[in-house]
């Protein structure tokens, strides 16, 4: 399935894909974020969105100390509470996977590595290939990859669903995610329309943005995406994940888009196989929360690490 | 919720700051009157069935004490003021429903079943802003109705039912109020606790004597307030077979009327339709309010294209509806309002089931105590079929499929009912084309079930007549003399 759809046939297949009507989905959003998570429910989700988290950092000064000291939290959440799991993958740029992954070790931990010229996607096609190809020879487990924004808003579908396919056959074992940028987006109806074909191109999850543009993953957009990945199921008995990144920052909102993510999909989705945050901010404010439902205390913010 | 190992625990809505009486008396001339039938009854809680308290039971004598209160307090304040003064009790009133949201929210919830979600933030929200709206156009009437003479007509005898207990009473005492009139109203007898609760506000509020009265009682209470000779105006939601009775003992009078009846709408999906949120609003349309409403979409049209996509899709939505305590702050569907109405429910499932309809339920557990019914969708429908045709007013769907804009126009409108309908499509130019085709006083697009003060409503055909919100809500309180 991999590239092998025709222009007509790919005209074909967005064709199909549904309006998107923002106060509706808003509305929808709302009965979501109006429920209430107490007790065991809040600790279970809790710990749940603790091993969703794709613990990343993409900043030009990243040194491999400081990604040496990110994957060791990455195991080490928080060891004054037992029975933590760990995060599910260290997210890093390509020249940091080799880093990431010895210091990873056994640890079960991915190590996923940004590509194709990450976070813009502007450079030539051969330059995102040479990008992709070292990261894998690096050892990363997983790829998250940058959909060219430019060729998406003209209007070019099939140089943008080819540049997916080639990437995702590149990939091998390699779990391949499918960065949209969502806030360079204009509308839901867009999101649909990349959600469609970058599935259909091969994607293993889809992701909301890089972290470095805002709007990032709001609820409406996440909502579509989910939605998108609930009619592929249906069609096709086909799973696809789901990666929101950038914004989600406290456990509320990480909660909250858990519950939509059972509402909209169901359970099967909420493991780390299949859903995942894209966040360097959020562990520690769940285990913030996670140590108060444990004790009935919050606890000051500088008894936890922020490496 | 059945799909998941996720379970939300039960987030229960406090009680402690709800004041109930044990027994509520008559509020008569701005007091408390015991009632000269000395009879009482029960309200009970439709959750688990347990009594709230005690109500007084008024009669025909006590609906005349209530009349001649309104008609003195008319005669002697409330026209004697000016629009501006009116006005400034109803900003008062709304001000003190707004500081007493939660109690007033917990207490509709404790006495009529409906989730705590729904009283919390649409009754009471919608309630109060009915009262800031029409507090606005108190002393603007002129502006209202350029270049015409009008008055208020005087006393208005109001009966309000058991589905919005409050914001129905807001629905019809603010626009009174606000024309220069005063009232005396019937609430629904399973659900009184409200509009008691209203007339401490009113007292708080410093508001007139015999402003407002409140009688409460079974349906003759009501039958005494319309026969009364000396009430210049009934206003009256409830049932069609109710509304009918009214029409007739109105007729000869000089008395003014207006009735907002029941209602079989349809709600109508077109193919290119954005699905999934077609979806949200069929289950807006019909399982807001456990389906007690007069408006709910409960008959819906879905073009066959797409049917079976959006009966799949409505499935799995049903899969994550709570259905239980109302006070549950996750509960979607809440309780039956009272052990009749959920008997007539239950009758109306009997028959689609006789009829040869499918019925699909989710599954799901229900409270062992109180009134409860599980959301229910009814496909393989026959348009002749009672279930399509009658009233259920629960949370009940039937689902039918067409073809064509000109059949389901059809479809639609072949009802004796008129009140709402719903049209679902991306294309700006159906959605035109479409409502205005449809016999129905309210249709919305790309949306369902949803009211602001500033919108008038009401029925076509056997769904009344008169309109309740707006400018046109003030027509309905005034008499013009050119």
């Amino acid at each position: 399935m991999l590239g092998n759809l025709s222009t007509p046939e790919l005209s074909a297949l967005l064709a199909l894909s549904p309006s998107i009507d923002q106060i509706g989905t808003l509305e929808r959003i709302a009965r979501i974020q109006a429920r209430s998570i107490k007790g065991a429910a809040k600790i279970q989700g809790l710990r749940m969105a603790l091993s969703m988290i794709d613990l990343t950092t993409l900043e030009g000064k990243d040194t491999p100390a400081k990604v040496r000291q990110l994957c060791f939290k990455a195991q080490h959440l928080h060891d004054q509470a037992p029975d933590l799991p760990t995060v599910a993958a260290v997210c890093v740029y390509p020249t940091m996977v080799g880093v990431a992954k010895k210091a990873l070790g056994a640890s079960g931990i991915k190590v996923a590595s940004v590509s194709t010229a990450f976070p813009s996607g502007q450079a030539p096609f051969e330059v995102k290939k040479l990008d992709t190809l070292y990261a894998l020879d690096h050892g990363a487990d997983e790829i998250d990859m940058v959909i060219s924004r430019g060729r998406f808003l003209a209007g070019d579908y099939q140089f943008v669903y080819d540049e997916i396919a080639a990437i995702k056959a590149l990939c091998g074992a390699a779990r391949l995610k499918v960065i949209f940028e969502t806030g360079e987006l204009d509308s839901l109806d867009q999101v649909r329309r990349i959600s469609d074909l970058a599935i259909a191109a091969g994607a293993d999850f889809i992701k909301t943005s890089t972290g470095k543009i805002q709007p990032a993953a709001t609820f409406p957009v996440v909502h579509t995406m989910l939605s998108a990945i609930k009619d592929h199921f249906d069609k096709t008995g086909q799973m696809i994940g789901m990666k929101p990144a950038g914004g989600i920052s406290s456990s509320k909102l990480a909660l909250q888009h858990l519950l939509m993510v059972n509402e909209v999909l169901g359970e099967a989705w909420l493991t780390n196989e299949w859903y995942r945050f894209g966040a360097s901010s959020l562990a520690n404010d769940l285990l913030m929360q996670y140590q108060k439902q444990l004790t009935g205390k919050y606890q000051s913010a500088a008894y936890f690490s922020i490496d | 919720m059945s799909n998941s190992t996720w379970n939300l625990e039960p987030s229960l809505e406090s009680v402690a700051q709800v004041q109930i009486k044990p027994q509520y008396e008559l509020f008569i001339d701005g007091k408390w009157q015991a009632p000269l039938s000395a009879t009482y009854f029960a309200t009970v809680n439709p959750a688990d069935e347990k009594q709230l308290s005690q109500i007084a039971q008024a009669n025909a004598a006590d609906v005349d004490l209530a009349v001649k209160a309104a008609r003195a307090a008319h005669a002697n304040v409330w026209s004697q003021l000016s629009g501006a003064e009116r006005g400034k009790y109803l900003f008062r009133i709304a001000r003190l429903m707004q500081e007493k949201a939660r109690e007033l929210a917990v207490l509709e919830t404790l006495d009529g079943g409906k989730p705590i979600r729904e009283s919390r933030d649409i009754d009471i929200p919608l309630a109060c802003n009915h009262f800031f709206y029409y507090a606005g156009w108190a002393d603007k009437l002129q502006e209202a109705f350029p270049g015409q003479q009008m008055e208020a007509l005087g006393v208005a005898g109001q009966i309000t039912p058991w589905n919005f207990p409050l914001l129905m009473l807001a629905w019809k005492i603010a626009p009174a109020l606000a024309c220069g009139n005063t009232v005396v109203l019937k609430p629904a007898e399973t659900t009184s606790l409200t509009a008691l609760k209203f007339a401490e506000i009113c007292q708080e509020a410093g508001l007139p004597a015999g402003v407002v009265n409140i009688v409460t009682g079974f349906g003759d209470t009501g039958a005494a307030l319309v026969a009364h000779p000396n009430v210049d105006k009934i206003a009256f939601t409830g049932s069609t077979a109710v509304g009918k009775q009214i029409q007739k003992a109105c007729i000869g009078t000089p008395k003014k009327v207006t009735l907002e009846l029941g209602g079989k709408s349809a709600n109508i999906i077109l193919e290119d339709a954005p699905i999934d949120q077609a979806v949200e609003g069929i289950i807006n349309s019909i399982f807001f309010n456990q389906g007690h409403v007069c408006c709910a979409g409960s008959r819906l049209f879905v073009q066959e294209s797409i049917a079976e996509q959006v009966l799949a899709k409505l499935k799995f939505r049903l899969q994550s509806i709570y259905v239980g305590n109302p006070l549950d702050k996750n509960t979607d569907i809440g309780a039956i309002n009272s052990k009749k109405q959920l008997e007539t429910i239950e009758k109306y499932l009997a028959i689609g089931l006789a009829e040869g309809a499918e019925m699909y339920q989710p599954e799901c557990t229900l409270p062992s105590q109180g009134f409860y019914c599980k959301p229910t969708l009814f496909t393989d429908v026959a348009q002749s079929a009672r279930i399509a045709q009658e009233e259920i007013f629960g949370p009940v769907l039937t689902i039918q499929t067409f073809r064509t804009m000109e059949e389901v126009v059809q479809k639609a409108n072949n009802s004796p009912y008129g009140l709402a309908a719903g049209v679902w499509t991306a294309n700006g130019a159906r959605i035109f084309g479409l409502s205005n085709q449809l016999q129905a006083g309210v249709v919305w697009a790309n949306t369902y079930n949803k009211f602001d003060p500033t919108s008038p409503f009401g029925g076509y055909k056997e769904s009344g007549f008169g309109r309740e919100g707006g400018r046109h809500g003030l027509s309905a309180y005034l008499k013009f003399s050119n």
